[in-house]
């Protein structure tokens, strides 16, 4: 059976072209960036290279780059290093209720340790209203942080309007871009953000290497001590294949992002009109237009996502879903109810994430089989009859 | 995280494509409406009881691959069953008896039972409200 993979947000392939790049960096090219033989120079070289190839991607300097394990701890670095080197200026802290648990999840821990912590609303859309913003901001607010696009239902936020508040303000503002780099064009000084998080794996680089955007004079408090490395921001010995790869991957991202956007915003509106009009009692999370080219998420009603993923995946197709069985805290997605879906709509959503290798055919078999899958669900679903 | 159905043994998977006893039956015995949509199941179990035995048991199910396999295996488990038989199958035998569920589904089968139970109570209060007439 052809396994077709639609979930892209959770992670991409590594391409061959970044695994080749990578590859001489574990063997040959194996030195520690920080020594002085030409073994480390080399991968010190390859460092830089890449550093430079991110900064050129988002517009930034590249001293301004600092490479991570990945997204999770540029979000941590990001937040954590603002809290604590602003103590004094303030502990007011203003995020949106559909961050990544990467932010919030270290919101709620800066909350438990004294930071006051503001969680804004968003619209039926998953949109955050700059003014909201501009209202919650006090003379003790160090940080606002609002990502990029979400992840769950694509929403773009306006990030930019937001930015411009931030600087009015002057608040250091830190946006989780995990899910736009190499996607839709990333611009730090367009965006008018201080901080910015990326991840390799979600551009088809390598798992467990990103970084994280500072825009030049930001005050951080690092994450990691230790060694000297990252000009004393980010200690421990280099991942250099892992960078070296990230360098690629936002490289390749770079050439093909717009044409590529393109041909899966296509892909993504045939395949929400199709399910729109195969399936009754169905519903688009996100915003109609502001949203990645490569996100469709929908809420299927009377039935739940996991039963729908497993049947799916029983045809070959990957997909997500927000519902809580698919996890082990049991809730449903903090995204889709802070979008005011009811808990049974939240629980019937799936999400499919186009990439590279799909194509129109993909599309088509997810329409031909999904309908099918949801009628079969809906003749044993006690909900539908309590509807009629 | 694993997937948490990669998990799921192939008597689930088998119960969960080919559910047992999917339906409602018509002027039930009794009714057990377990769950609610904020958990994420809700399952609905219906029985028929000739002389003290379940004669025949239906299921509604919103919920993940172990909340559909759970109530099919709890149908075919109560059919043929006396009642005092029946309050007797647990959680954990139903869970048993699809070759076990992962950890983090246990309360599927929880669910199972409870609305097995429910049923029952529900048919054991017709009985009595029948005797007092």
């Amino acid at each position: 059976m052809r396994r077709i993979y639609l979930d892209h947000a959770a992670t991409t392939p590594t391409r061959p072209e970044v695994v080749k790049a990578m590859l001489p960096y574990f063997t040959d090219a194996f030195g520690n960036a920080s020594s002085i033989y030409s073994h480390g120079r080399e991968a010190r070289g390859a460092v830089e290279e890449a550093r430079t190839k991110v900064a050129e991607l988002i517009g930034a300097r590249s001293e301004e780059i600092i490479f991570t394990s990945g997204g999770t701890e540029a979000d941590n670095y990001a937040l954590k290093g603002v809290a604590y080197a602003s103590e004094r200026k303030g502990n007011h802290i203003i995020t949106t209720s559909i961050e990544h648990h990467a932010v919030l999840e270290v919101c709620k821990f800066l909350g438990r340790r004294g930071f006051r912590i503001t969680y804004l609303p968003v619209d039926k859309y998953g949109l955050v209203a700059p003014d909201d913003v501009k209202r919650a901001i006090t003379d003790k607010t160090i940080l606002i942080s609002v990502m990029h696009a979400n992840n769950q239902v694509g929403t773009i936020e306006p990030v930019e309007e937001i930015g411009k508040i931030a600087r009015e303000a002057g608040v250091y503002f830190h946006t989780d871009a995990v899910q736009t780099l190499g996607h839709i064009p990333v611009n730090v000084d367009e965006l008018k953000v201080d901080l910015l998080a990326i991840s390799a794996h979600k551009l088809y680089g390598p798992k467990g290497v990103g970084a994280l955007y500072v825009r030049k004079g930001t005050r951080l408090v690092p994450l990691m001590h230790g060694g000297e490395q990252e000009k004393r921001r980010r200690a421990g010995t280099e991942n250099v294949p892992g960078i070296v790869g990230l360098g690629r991957a936002v490289e390749l991202a770079g050439q093909e992002m717009g044409k590529e956007a393109e041909r899966l915003a296509y892909l993504r509106d045939k395949l929400i009109k199709g399910l729109l009009e195969k399936i009754d009692h169905i519903r688009l999370n996100g915003h109609p237009t502001r949203r990645l080219p490569n996100n469709v998420n929908v809420s299927v009603d009377f039935v739940e996502g996991e039963s729908m993923l497993l049947n799916l995946d029983l045809e070959g197709i990957c997909a997500s879903t927000g519902s809580a069985c698919s996890s082990a805290s049991l809730e449903p997605s903090h995204v889709l109810l802070a979008l005011g879906l009811p808990a049974e709509q939240a629980h019937g959503s799936l999400r499919f994430t186009l990439g590279r290798e799909n194509t129109e055919a993909d599309v088509e078999r997810v329409l031909e089989v999904l309908p099918g899958i949801v009628a079969r669900l809906r003749a044993m679903s006690p909900l539908l009859k309590t509807q009629k | 995280m694993p997937d948490p159905w990669s998990l799921y043994s192939e008597k689930v998977m088998e119960h969960f494509k080919n559910p047992r006893n999917v339906g409602e039956i018509e002027n039930p015995d009794g009714v057990g409406h377990v769950g609610n949509p904020v958990c994420g199941d809700i399952m609905e179990l219906y029985i028929k009881v000739n002389d003290g035995i379940i004669v025949d048991a239906k299921f509604k199910t919103f919920g993940c691959g172990a909340a559909i396999a759970t109530s099919s295996m709890v149908t075919e488990m109560v059919k043929g069953k006396r009642i005092e038989e029946a309050l007797k199958i647990s959680n954990k035998a139903v869970a048993e008896a699809l070759n076990g569920l992962p950890p983090v589904k246990m309360h599927c089968s929880v669910l199972a039972e409870d609305a097995l139970k429910v049923a029952i109570e529900d048919y054991l209060g017709h009985q009595k409200l029948k005797k007092q007439t």
